[in-house]
């Protein structure tokens, strides 16, 4: 063998190998961070997976789905917040869901996302706020339906924003009821592309069918 | 072979070798000390890190070798850098995090201010306060008066603040002057303000001690900022027992320009017929008028933003005469004619460097007949400024740039045995430099000024302005405000002296507030003195421009307090005002120094508001007490040593919301001054003193009912309905 070639070859692998190791640490810490982010119960254990997800996506700068987890966990503490302190939330949140766009334009998941950040932000302030972002979020996820219509995550959305808008506004339990089981309908089918893609919600919108069928 | 094999395992040696680890750890505090929990620790572009716990404690091992960045980045404070050298031994690192400056945090200027913003969260009134006030009508002057500082001055149109004059406080809109804010009013009858709270984003009312930014007002500014880009396109329509209303706004396609356009019709005949009124009207009030409006989002950073408004209005009143014996009445008719515009564009030129330019043109006429007088006066103001914002580290700014204005004033008076006409023009410039100097986030210093020139009076002017704020704790501040406020005379004494000086005012103003979310409370102390105010005692009666000079002075001082909670009882939201003013001036045609005519020791508000969520109806009720004022009584010796009645003033209103189909509905109905008291502004007198007759409200009560309806009609609505 030409010595040349096999010290080439010796490189490629090595090469390859650190690649390959790459590629297969990014999948290990995400399912990894994604395992943490199932058993978060509290906003210290949300801000430790955000954490987590924030040091993948640093390290990872052409992936989406770090950024849009670091989002995810951000929306998910805003709505355990109050005040201000959730447009403090949601303001990191959409920042990475912004990136998230950036990085996988057209991405249903990802509209799904920003609509479940806008809605966030009428906690804030109900009153002022519904018409506005209500809007918002509305539009979202009318378009991450458009992009794949098999998502179920913005049926839970727009079941989720009919069931906080009083009745008088046109939303309610019966109003949300429709959009949820459409949702959980959604959500038995529903396949998600990798281990590492976007799946979850299923047990919220079960959760919240339940309560609209409570009379 | 032997050679290969050992390159080989060289170069896995080399590989391997990158991989050495390092171990970082260490604890992150906050600049008083506390441990940082949560925070995330980490080697820029790897996955190495980890968050700190509750103690603030980290401990993690790098992969990499050699030069790295290690980051902590934690919500609310600054994100941290460090450049480290990993080489395999420990590193140890005790790293101080800054909060980063939110407006929470950061101490801001707030002598004199109170500010009303949906944007930025430590603010005393939501836009959404002003048009839910009860007794204020949906004005916004009137939702101001419930405020501090404010006097209840119901004879005339403006604000009077502080022992100032309504002409005192100047309207800013999107950085423009707006010359006449409120509709042309009768004497002793007040007129409302022109523009419409829904206008609106922002309103900072500003008692005294203001930015170099504002000018030619020496009480007061009230600078409103309009709508950006609505969130959808819409249609709106209202009926209300005074009138109709319509509009459209239309939102692009791609959501970065939109267009606007409504049109108001009011007819306060059918109403009068109603309400029997104290006035008789000749005329009864109609004021038809619309507006148009222009936004586009040129880049990320920048908006252009037209607004345009026309309005005509007419009135008449007919009084007795007190000077008549034989039954003999004063008329008065009024039509006016308004256009107002407003171009403005705001960009960043680089990260550091934002700057605003704005035109604007506006047009009044009041067409005036007092009985068989004819009196046309005519004000033409073209504007334009240019204004440029450098900030500089975290939080200073430096602000600078120059205004123009081109004013002229006509007015042609004519009888039946007399005609005369004035005509005047100013060109009227001014420079501004001033800068936000925060030494911390805790200490902020304002320094600055304008300069100014007038080319019809021919004088200049250098307006020096300082504030300093000093955050004492998390949730207050104490700040002190020094400024000299220059205004030219007004219209009437120009003709007659164009060159008078300017009138003068200096405020030392000194402010403690307490902002929570919900609570605020709000102590102010001021000192000012008017000196140049411009004095018309006739000393030669065929020569009054003799006697026109800047020879008059005065002082106002007094004490504030507000208090706002939304916080004690659920859905309930009420906040008490309390004003004491001390104030004396010699002006005008005053022979000494008195107590004006529209100031008044004691000011007091209490505004309440009750929501209930469950049927969304909101109730509210006002409540305004003030003391006697001065009138002028010729049968006493002493000048304005009468005083009228104390004031009270109680008004409530009720609105409910409700959705039909795509439609919200708001329908409104309040009762001003529901207790039907007589409020006595002043007297009227006959030339000798004989007869007099009281200066009140137009009617006890005044009745108001309105259904307001906006429709959207995009497909952002559908989405809505349909789900």
């Amino acid at each position: 063998m030409n010595t040349n070639k096999l010290f080439l070859l010796t490189i490629a692998t090595a090469l390859s190998l650190q690649v390959f190791g790459q590629n297969k640490r990014y999948l290990s810490s995400m399912e990894k961070n994604l395992q943490m982010m199932d058993t978060c119960k509290t906003l210290s254990s949300y801000q430790q997976t955000a954490n987590a997800f924030e040091r993948v996506a640093n390290a990872e700068k052409k992936e989406w789905l770090p950024s849009y987890y670091l989002a995810l966990c951000n929306a998910f503490m805003a709505g355990m917040s109050s005040g201000d302190k959730i447009d403090e939330y949601c303001d990191i949140s959409e920042k990475y869901a912004v990136k998230a766009d950036t990085l996988s334009p057209n991405n249903s998941e990802v509209y799904a996302l920003r609509a479940l950040i806008y809605s966030m932000r009428i906690g804030v302030n109900p009153m002022l706020r519904g018409a506005k972002f209500g809007g918002k979020s509305a539009e979202m996820t009318a378009k991450a339906k458009e992009l794949d219509p098999n998502n179920p995550r913005p049926y839970l959305l727009q079941g989720q924003n009919k069931f906080y808008t009083p009745e008088q506004f046109g939303g309610g339990k019966e109003r949300a009821l429709p959009l949820l089981e459409e949702a959980v309908r959604k959500f038995d089918n529903f396949k998600p592309a990798s281990p590492i893609a976007p799946n979850w919600g299923k047990q919220r919108a079960k959760q919240m069918l339940e309560e609209c069928r409570k009379k | 072979m032997k050679r290969i094999s050992t390159s080989v395992v060289g170069l896995f040696v080399l590989i391997s070798g990158l991989h050495a680890q390092t171990k970082i750890s260490g604890r992150v505090f906050d600049m008083s000390k506390h441990p940082v929990a949560g925070a995330n620790v980490y080697i820029k572009d790897s996955y190495d890190g980890s968050s700190t716990s509750a103690d603030g404690t980290f401990s993690f091992s790098a992969a990499d070798t050699g030069k790295a960045t290690l980051v902590v980045s934690m919500i609310t404070y600054e994100q941290w850098e460090k450049t480290v050298w990993l080489k395999g031994t420990d590193l140890v690192f005790n790293i101080s995090v800054k909060e980063s400056a939110n407006q929470l945090k950061t101490v801001v200027i707030s002598a004199g201010t109170i500010e009303a913003s949906d944007e930025k969260k430590v603010t005393v009134l939501k836009p959404l306060d002003i048009v839910t006030t009860a007794g204020a009508q949906g004005d916004i002057t009137g939702a101001l008066k419930t405020l501090p500082g404010t006097q209840q001055v119901g004879e005339s149109e403006g604000l009077f603040v502080r022992g100032g004059t309504g002409n005192e406080t100047k309207t800013i809109i999107d950085g423009m002057v707006v010359a006449k804010p409120y509709f042309t009013g009768i004497p002793d009858i007040a007129a409302r303000g022109r523009f419409s709270p829904f206008l609106f984003k922002g309103t900072v009312f500003s008692t005294g001690g203001y930015s170099a930014q504002y000018g030619q007002a020496m009480s007061s500014a009230l600078v409103l900022e309009t709508q950006d880009l609505p969130d959808r396109s819409s249609a709106t329509a209202a009926v209300t027992s005074v009138g109709v209303g319509a509009g459209i706004n239309k939102l692009s396609k791609d959501s970065t320009a939109s267009i606007g356009g409504d049109f108001n019709y009011t007819d306060l005949g059918p109403y009068y017929k109603l309400v029997p009124q104290e006035v008789s009207w000749n005329t009864t009030p109609i004021f038809a008028g619309g507006s148009l409006n222009f936004r586009k989002k040129i880049s990320d950073t920048g908006i252009l933003k037209f607004y345009g408004y026309g309005n005509y209005s007419q009135l008449g009143v007919v009084r007795p005469n007190l000077d008549s014996t034989n039954g003999y009445q004063d008329h008065f008719e009024l039509r006016n004619q308004n256009y107002y515009t407003n171009l403005t564009y705001k960009d960043n030129l680089n990260d550091h460097l934002k700057y605003y330019v704005g035109a604007s043109y506006s047009y009044n006429q009041d067409d005036l007949k007092p009985d068989n007088l004819h009196i046309i006066n005519t004000n033409q103001l073209s504007q334009g400024k240019l204004l440029f914002t450098r900030s500089f580290g975290s939080l200073s700014l430096l602000r600078f740039g120059g205004e123009f204005q081109n004013n002229r004033d006509i007015s042609n008076f004519s009888s039946p045995y007399y005609s005369n006409k004035y005509d005047i023009t100013d060109n009227y410039s001014a420079g501004i430099l001033e800068t936000d100097l925060y030494l911390s986030s805790k200490i902020v210093a304002r320094i600055g000024g304008r300069a100014e020139y007038s080319s019809l009076q021919k004088r200049s002017n250098i307006a020096p302005r300082t504030s300093v704020a000093f955050k004492t704790s998390s949730n207050s501040q104490v700040s002190f405000a020094y400024g000299d406020f220059y205004e030219r005379p007004v219209t009437q004494y120009l003709f007659e002296q164009p060159t008078l000086n300017y009138e003068r005012a200096t405020h030392y103003i000194l402010n403690f507030q307490h902002v929570e979310e919900n609570r605020t409370f709000r102590v102010e102390a001021y000192y000012k003195k008017y000196t140049e105010l411009v004095t018309s005692l006739p000393t030669n009666p065929l020569m009054p421009q003799d006697s026109i000079h800047n020879a008059g002075s005065g002082y106002a001082r007094g004490v504030e307090l507000f208090w706002r909670d939304k916080k004690t009882f659920r859905n309930w939201d009420y906040w008490v005002s309390y004003s004491y003013l001390d104030t004396k001036r010699q002006f005008q045609n005053y022979p000494s120094m008195v107590e004006p005519t529209f100031a008044t020791p004691h000011t007091a508000s209490l505004v309440v508001k009750r929501f209930f969520p469950s049927i969304l109806v909101n109730l509210g009720a006002t409540y305004t007490y003030a003391t006697g004022r001065p009138y002028f009584n010729p049968n006493n010796p002493v000048f304005l040593g009468d005083h009228t009645p104390d004031y009270h003033k109680v008004g409530i209103t009720g609105s409910y919301v409700r959705k039909f189909g795509n439609t919200f509905s708001v329908f409104v109905i309040g009762v001003d001054n529901v207790l039907g008291r007589n409020n006595i502004y002043g007297y009227r007198y006959s030339t000798d003193g004989s007869r007099s007759e009281a200066v009140t409200a137009t009617a006890a009560r005044m009745y108001f009912v309105g259904v307001f309806l906006s429709f959207g009609i995009d497909r952002t609505q559908d989405v809505l309905n349909n789900n």
